[in-house]
């Protein structure tokens, strides 16, 4: 009797702490859905320089809607945020000099020539007007 | 043709006394109309030289695309930055 409350009491505080793990895992990956994790670390998908995400090469009809969902609402992120103080293409652009910089090594991103590069451990190659 | 034999600045014909003036004007510019000799000339020359006068406005076959990235002022990009990573942190499901 003694033994089976040890083991249910056990077993609760055992959920406990997972749920905890979990919830501390979901904190520190917020917001970014799964699927566009995994495809910004296969290199499926990249940066672009001009503030919106790209599909490298061929890929699935289901990254390629998921890339023109995110573009949607990154547009209406910037169309919001630009408003009063420049062009959409220019709050965009300064988006993109941070994302660049941001991204982790293995991700891929547009260079300053408009072509795909994978980030390394060294400084990207972004537009020269960039801050 | 002149132009003003169609759309000439006279007011329009209301009586039979304008309506004379008008065939006057355009016997006026029968007579002395050179240019139309001249066109015909053009026209026996060949429909090459007749062509050679016009302007010719072909579309395209590729679409226009429209450079944007001359509109980007860099002291924006500067002011921008700061406001553009709060951006960033406020939305990272979709960065």
């Amino acid at each position: 009797m003694n033994k089976t409350r040890f083991s249910s009491s056990a077993a609760i505080a055992g959920v406990l702490a997972l749920s905890f793990l979990g919830g501390g895992m979901a904190l520190a990956q917020e917001g970014r859905d799964p699927a566009y994790a995994a495809a910004r670390s296969a290199g499926q998908v990249g940066e672009q320089k001009d503030g919106y995400l790209g599909v490298i090469g061929s890929q699935p009809a289901a990254i390629q809607a998921m890339v023109r969902d995110i573009n949607n609402r990154r547009r209406a992120i910037y169309t919001d945020k630009a408003a009063g103080k420049s062009t959409i293409e220019e709050y965009a652009f300064a988006t993109a000099c941070r994302l660049i910089s941001q991204t982790k090594p293995g991700e891929k991103y547009q260079a300053a020539d408009g072509s795909w590069k994978t980030r390394d451990s060294g400084a990207p190659d972004r537009d020269a007007r960039c801050p | 043709m002149n132009p003003l034999q169609l759309t000439g600045s006279a007011p329009a014909a209301t009586n039979p006394a304008m309506m004379s003036r008008i065939r006057g004007l355009a016997r006026r510019f029968d007579s002395r109309s050179g240019g139309r000799t001249v066109c015909a000339v053009m026209m026996m020359a060949g429909f090459g030289s007749v062509l050679s006068g016009c302007v010719n406005v072909t579309a395209p076959d590729k679409p226009i695309v429209i450079e944007l990235n001359i509109n980007i002022r860099q002291e924006v990009i500067y002011r921008l930055s700061q406001d553009a990573e709060n951006t960033i942190k406020e939305n990272e499901g979709v960065f």
